[in-house]
């Protein structure tokens, strides 16, 4: 949270700054973790794009509950109560 | 003579530094605009660059350089007496510290939070830059591999303190868990983990865990040092937010809660300081009090160390400009009153000077035990805790100290190995990386002493790799107030003061290492030496370059206003 963050009550403000104290010097860390994370989906989506044959196929289906949650998180964002996809049923 | 007053004056001079000195400094010297748009604005992506509340980044930079190095220092430099390791500490954080870190906060912040390796090299030249690179992979090697020594000795002295330690671990995982998986709120897992803490060492307290003499043919103490290392490797293996991270925040709790312990039962105690105020009774083979004072007591009093630090991350984070005076040099004056701590634990935590003289018997053989014993007499006297939990506790908060900082080197040190290997043209996985960096620490550990214990004897070389160090920093600051026609005195008495003794330091020791055939330290001694007098050199050009050019730069340098 940056200074122009909000007041409120002093143990909210108390709460504020632990957490702030508690992210900050990991932040770079996590947005390389998270950009390396989406040069791999990319890398993937392109190839299924281009129609080359992906080698991690097999091992996606192990990877299913894990996107599950991040797909519904998704679908939650977009507006969709319930999921979209009938072989997709996170919900 | 009390400690109180020693406690009041030390406090009192470093409470005068802050309000005088280190506002002269920033008005008239570094000239803070408190409208001047600082990089966390103006480079903002939430992720580097984010203003943040001073306190709280106060806190950081605190935290991020108070290792155990603060307390090693100081523990280890009252053999000379009290009264050498006091006026250094005390004089070195107002004069000294104070300057170079604010100064180094101040200079990256007006180069958009550009760290001081990168700034080096734009006013120093490629070589310093270069040389730059070779002084931190060699600070972060004796890190690693004294820091280890340091646990391991805590560890057999304070058996106690074998279940707080490897308990801390327990905590910050269970603290990760609950803030990433369940996303609970920050406030009560904090407090939650402070009490269960302080709970672990009370148990701790009453089920000390000793190693047995012999594990697989190793000494407890190598058993030890090698279980630290196989942490290490592991804890910066995992991704942060499992360990680390959760780590160093508990840490850093723990690290207020435990100073402001600490000065209380000095003030409630009051006790008297037994060791002499000038010790002319050394023992046989203590080394001059000039120059090894100033490069024993390196963190605590100045240390280069902290300007990596401020100009890394601090300097991307800083709201304001003006905010520079509270978290550059307060963030000085915090390490000079752990310093200031340690040297009464270690010299007014004795019943009688023959007590205090049977711990310093050796060179180097107080060191953080002698603080660990002396506080908990301390603790007892002043706050009436039960005898052996203080020195629990005080161990518990060293080596937590020493343990993140040693996790945390490991893995900037397997970045080292990952870029080097890079620039030979070869990739290097994060598993080789980190297995590469172990093995090089380990090898000093094991290579330089018996024992495991090479991490000690490469100590004074610490020092003095740090001042160097500092002072390549603080002839960054100097030749860019020489480029703004502003007075560069400032920085530049403490730059030669620095060079000097360090320089001195290195020349006694290249004697003694030469004496003793132990060609390994030799080695890094030349090293440090030839580096030292590159700087000296590259610094002289670079300022007298600077000279030239005059002061028709001032008020242009990098986009500056008014």
């Amino acid at each position: 949270m940056a200074t122009d963050a909000p007041g409120g009550s002093p143990l909210a403000r108390l709460s504020a700054a632990l957490g702030e104290f508690y992210a900050a010097p990991y932040r770079r860390t996590f947005a390389r973790a998270r950009r390396d994370e989406d040069d791999l989906f990319m890398l993937l989506v392109c190839s299924e794009a281009l129609g080359v044959p992906n080698p991690a196929a097999y091992y996606t289906l192990e990877l299913m509950p894990v996107l599950y949650e991040r797909f519904h998180d998704w679908h939650r964002r977009m507006g969709m109560e319930r999921s979209p996809l009938d072989h997709v049923g996170c919900c | 003579m009390n400690a109180i007053i020693l406690l009041l004056v030390g406090l009192g001079a470093m409470a005068l530094g802050y309000v005088f000195y280190s506002k002269f400094i920033a008005e008239k010297i570094y000239r803070l605009q408190a409208d001047y748009p600082t990089p966390a604005h103006t480079l903002r992506d939430g992720v580097d660059y984010v203003p943040t509340n001073r306190f709280v980044l106060w806190g950081h930079h605190f935290t991020s350089v108070a290792g155990a190095a603060p307390i090693v220092g100081p523990a280890i430099a009252v053999i000379w007496g009290w009264a050498p390791a006091f006026l250094w500490v005390t004089l070195g954080t107002v004069f000294f510290a104070g300057v170079h870190d604010f100064g180094a906060l101040w200079a990256s912040v007006r180069n958009k939070g550009k760290s001081m390796g990168m700034l080096s090299g734009s006013y120093i030249g490629r070589r310093g830059r270069n040389l730059f690179l070779v002084v931190i992979f060699l600070l972060l090697l004796m890190v690693n591999a004294a820091f280890a020594v340091v646990i391991a000795n805590l560890l057999v002295s304070t058996p106690t303190s074998v279940i707080p330690v490897w308990g801390a671990i327990l905590v910050a995982l269970v603290i990760g868990q609950l803030i990433y998986r369940w996303k609970v709120g920050l406030l009560w897992p904090s407090i939650g983990g402070v009490i269960v803490l302080y709970a672990l060492i009370l148990i701790g307290n009453s089920y000390p865990l000793v190693l047995p003499d012999s594990v697989f043919g190793m000494s407890a103490k190598s058993a030890w040092i090698v279980l630290l290392f196989l942490y290490a490797g592991i804890a910066s293996l995992l991704p942060v937010w499992v360990l680390l991270q959760p780590r160093d925040y508990i840490n850093g709790l723990q690290l207020f809660v435990g100073l402001g312990i600490l000065y209380a039962a000095v003030l409630f105690a009051s006790p008297t300081i037994v060791a002499p105020a000038f010790n002319d009774n050394v023992p046989d083979g203590t080394p001059g009090i000039v120059p090894l004072l100033f490069v024993t007591i390196a963190c605590g009093a100045i240390s280069g160390f902290h300007g990596m630090v401020a100009s890394g991350t601090t300097s991307k984070q800083l709201d304001k400009e003006t905010d520079a005076r509270f978290v550059g040099y307060f963030g000085a004056v915090g390490e000079g009153m752990l310093s200031l701590a340690a040297i009464i634990c270690c010299t007014a935590g004795f019943a009688t000077l023959v007590d205090w003289q049977a711990v310093y018997a050796q060179f180097g053989a107080g060191g953080v035990t002698a603080f660990v014993n002396g506080g908990d007499v301390l603790l007892m006297e002043g706050l009436g805790m039960p005898e052996q939990l203080g020195s629990t506790m005080l161990a518990t908060m060293a080596i937590l100290f020493a343990a993140t900082t040693m996790d945390t080197g490991l893995r900037l040190q397997r970045f080292v190995v990952q870029e080097a290997a890079e620039l030979a043209g070869f990739k290097v996985g994060t598993f080789l990386g980190t297995v590469v960096a172990l093995a090089v620490c380990m090898a000093l550990a094991f290579g330089a002493g018996g024992d495991g214990a090479g991490g000690m004897v490469i100590w004074p070389l610490f020092g003095t790799t740090n001042q160097l160090l500092a002072a390549l920093t603080l002839a960054v600051i100097s030749v860019i107030l020489i480029r703004k026609g502003r007075n560069p005195l400032f920085t530049l008495v403490p730059l030669v003061f620095l060079l000097v003794m360090s320089l001195y330091a290195l020349i006694v020791q290249l004697g003694t290492f030469l004496e003793q055939g132990n060609w390994l330290l030799l080695a890094m001694d030349v090293v440090i030496l030839v580096a030292a007098l590159w700087v000296s050199f590259e610094a002289f050009l670079a300022m007298r370059k600077g000279r030239d050019a005059g002061a028709a730069e001032d008020g242009t340098l990098d986009g500056e206003r008014g």
